[in-house]
């Protein structure tokens, strides 16, 4: 057993943290999220000559070959920091199902302009029936000679306004089972046929509604088998869910860390508030919850990173982790006073990302039923 | 990081588990429970000691096993999911050996030391006072020298098993015009020594585990202090160094999940299984996030001291989570049994023994035992935070 972090996985946080803080300040977030696209082309460059889009693709697809632990590593910064624009989608939701189900052409083609910043990608999973369950996939894909057409309507889909490339996952047979008959296809996002328009969120994340009209895709663009692609969608889930709780872990500990320090300096009755013991109950309660959603993100993250089982763990660390960030940033609030509650303020940031985090890749509700399931209930 | 425990760290743990399977039978348990002596058996702490798990994790030449952190934290896991007896020798093991071991003479290491790791002799702690609760360095008890002797005069409470044990580590006043952290001094106690009563303090469920224990004149005698005059608050600090995960709560919080599990299986209600029953689900399901959240933090702890550090802030973030957890979990099984789940050990009707209501109200003296929770925030606030104090 061994539950510290290497050394390389010390020095990428370190250095994430010191460039996040002077690339992305918090003025360039609120930027960000009134702008129309959403993300800075420029630190999108400086980001790729860091190599972090290439961190977890492999060296010969130009990256730098790291496992999945790094990358969460890298998310925990992100989080903490708040970085908008479309790093977890092109990365979590494009590179990592193409690294687990690309063909030898499909990787050669896309990985590489990943990994150089010059492509970006996202996954339309969702729909207006807005479940993670394979129950509630209808967009179809019929085949029509060397293609396949696609029809439906996806939702909550992030940064299709601004993908190169949209993972489609597809209904192309109705099976026995809701997870039979689902088909992933690799869409070039300026195909003709897909509208696309940002719907206006909490955090101001860029998702989208996508339709899918008549849309052409060659057959060579399939990700993964035909009628088989469910346990690429979940994987994938699983990958991305610990890939948000990381990122939630950094942003409830910034959380933490600023209504600490908030507390040790705001005087009120002669003395800072941090000495009352209202307040310090708080913060010991929310400092207990960031620390065990780290340890247990951590754990889950290792499995998905040596690839072991983890289904229970994974609806463990979210469901727990996503209460957390809550918990966290609503306390937040409370000891900073009024104005915590101002549009103005940090802690507006992280408290509307935690809602949104909540319900991206199933909330506490659907964690749990997934965990009563696992122990046979 | 890495996860796995080593090839000979889970062959280990199977060993202690085969053993366990064994010797913690429902039976036995039932035994015990008929005896008013849940969580005390001088019989199985031998049987512990003959393995040479007691004290596995104290220096050899101290008669301990030389264990890592880990393998304590694996053995302390498997008691607690079996939910074995510890009464008769936590103290010995977690509280005085080590302090003797870091502050007591070549004389008392001889005598004292072999007793505990053997597992005969059984002791009990004395320091809480009427008036000395959380704040306990204001405790009264008085210790006054006389000749080679010092003459202990004062109240303890909630004195746990102070009617079973040989012996009692207690602190007393030896200079009452000092501050109150420098007067106090560590002593060596005979339960037998003339001058000493106990009385039962009896709990909620009717059980004896606390006393009172009244001191009238008892003589000890000098050699019996340990660590020098007056340092006794420093010297009960060291009872800090035994393994300190507090993986127990959560592995046993485990058990008795699984059993409650196999109750909603089992149990219909208007002809519908419990387990299908949506609020049924949900509360379970939260219990398996907390212990599973729970083990993780207790795993960090034993890291931390596998490691050398000392984790001043994860140590007691351990226990305050774990024993409000336990009373949660408790609870919540006494909701879903509905009314069976007022009913006591003994009734043939009573789900699981009755062991639920029973452990519910017992979990609520380990939020106040060690530290009451509202103690652990404070140290979390002031140690971990950095939070000036109240």
């Amino acid at each position: 057993m061994n539950l510290d972090f290497t050394e390389e996985q010390e020095m990428l946080r370190t250095s994430a943290r010191d460039f996040l803080t002077t690339e992305c300040p918090k003025t360039l977030v609120r930027e960000l999220e009134e702008s129309e696209k959403g993300y800075s082309p420029e630190l999108w460059k400086k980001m790729a000559e860091l190599g972090w889009m290439g961190l977890v693709i492999p060296d010969k697809y130009d990256g730098m070959g790291m496992q999945f632990m790094d990358l969460a590593v890298l998310l925990e910064e992100m989080g903490r920091n708040i970085l908008p624009g479309p790093f977890f989608s092109t990365v979590v939701l494009g590179a990592l199902p193409i690294l687990s189900a690309g063909s030898e052409e499909q990787k050669k083609e896309i990985l590489p302009k990943i990994a150089g910043g010059k492509a970006i990608l996202t996954m339309a999973l969702t729909e207006p029936s807005a479940t993670y369950e394979a129950s509630g996939v209808h967009t179809k894909a019929v085949a029509r000679g060397n293609s396949f057409i696609l029809n439906g309507t996806k939702l909550f889909v992030e940064n299709a306004h601004i993908a190169d490339y949209i993972i489609c996952v597809t209904r192309t047979k109705d099976g026995a089972s809701p997870e039979e008959g689902i088909t992933l296809f690799l869409v070039d996002a300026k195909s003709p046929g897909i509208k696309c328009a940002v719907i206006p969120t909490i955090a101001l994340d860029k998702q989208c509604e996508v339709v899918f009209e008549n849309v052409s895709v060659p057959k060579k663009n399939m990700l993964g088998e035909l009628d088989k692609g469910w346990p690429l969608v979940a994987r994938t889930l699983e990958q991305a869910t610990m890939a948000k709780c990381a990122e939630m872990i950094g942003g409830a500990q910034a959380a933490l860390d600023m209504t600490v320090a908030y507390a040790k300096e705001r005087v009120q009755y002669g003395r800072p508030i941090g000495a009352f013991q209202a307040i310090q109950f708080y913060l010991s309660d929310m400092w207990m919850k960031v620390t065990m959603s780290k340890n247990i993100t951590y754990e889950a993250v290792w499995m998905v990173s040596e690839g072991l089982p983890c289904t229970e763990k994974v609806a463990i660390a979210k469901g727990w982790v996503n209460d957390a960030y809550k918990f966290v940033t609503e306390r937040g609030v409370q000891v900073h006073g009024a104005i915590g509650t101002t549009r103005d303020h940090d802690m507006g940031l992280y408290y509307r990302r935690a809602w949104a985090a909540d319900q991206t890749f199933g909330n506490t509700d659907f964690q749990r039923e997934v965990v009563a399931r696992q122990m046979g209930l | 990081m890495d996860f796995r425990f080593a090839e000979e760290e889970e062959r280990f743990r199977e060993e202690v588990r085969a053993f366990l399977k064994k010797e913690v039978t429902e039976e036995f348990l039932m035994g015990l429970e008929d005896r008013g002596e849940l969580d005390f058996s001088r019989e199985f702490t031998k049987k512990l000691a003959e393995k040479g798990w007691l004290a596995m994790a104290w220096p050899k030449e101290y008669g301990g096993g030389g264990a890592t952190m880990m393998e304590q934290l694996i053995f302390n896991e498997e008691i607690g999911y079996f939910q074995a007896p510890t009464g008769a020798h936590r103290q010995g093991i977690n509280l005085i050996g080590p302090t003797i071991i870091a502050h007591g003479t070549e004389e008392q290491k001889r005598r004292h030391l072999r007793g505990i790791t053997a597992g005969e002799v059984v002791w009990c702690q004395g320091f809480s006072e009427p008036n000395a609760g959380s704040d306990l360095a204001s405790l009264q008890c008085r210790a006054v020298e006389e000749g080679d002797d010092y003459l202990i005069t004062g109240q303890k409470v909630w004195t746990t098993n102070a009617h079973r044990a040989d012996w009692c580590h207690l602190l007393a006043r030896t200079d009452p015009e000092a501050p109150k952290h420098r007067g106090i001094s560590y002593f060596l106690v005979d339960m037998k020594s003339p001058g000493i009563t106990v009385r039962p303090l009896i709990n909620m469920v009717a059980a004896h585990d606390f006393n009172e224990v009244f001191l009238d004149n008892v003589r000890v005698p000098k050699e019996n202090m340990v660590g020098d005059k007056n340092q006794g608050w420093y010297v009960s600090q060291v009872t800090l160094a035994g393994e300190r995960s507090q993986i127990g709560l959560p592995s046993s919080c485990k058990r008795t999940l699984e059993g409650l599990v196999e109750y909603v299986k089992e149990t219909k209600r208007n002809g519908e299984p419990l387990a299908h029953n949506p609020i049924v689900r949900r509360k379970l399901a939260e219990m398996a996030v907390e212990i599973e959240v729970n083990r993780m933090i207790a795993y960090r702890v034993a890291w931390m001291q596998h490691k050398g550090l000392i984790p001043m802030v994860a140590a007691p973030a351990s226990k305050l989570f774990g024993s409000e957890l336990l009373q949660r979990l408790t609870g919540i099984g006494m909701e879903i049994m509905g009314l069976y789940g007022q009913l006591e050990l003994g009734s043939k009707w009573a789900p699981l023994r009755g062991a639920m209501a029973r452990m519910h109200m017992y979990s609520l003296g380990i939020a106040i035992a060690m530290g009451t929770n509202e103690i652990m925030r404070n140290i979390l606030a002031i140690r971990g935070l950095g939070l000036p104090r109240a």
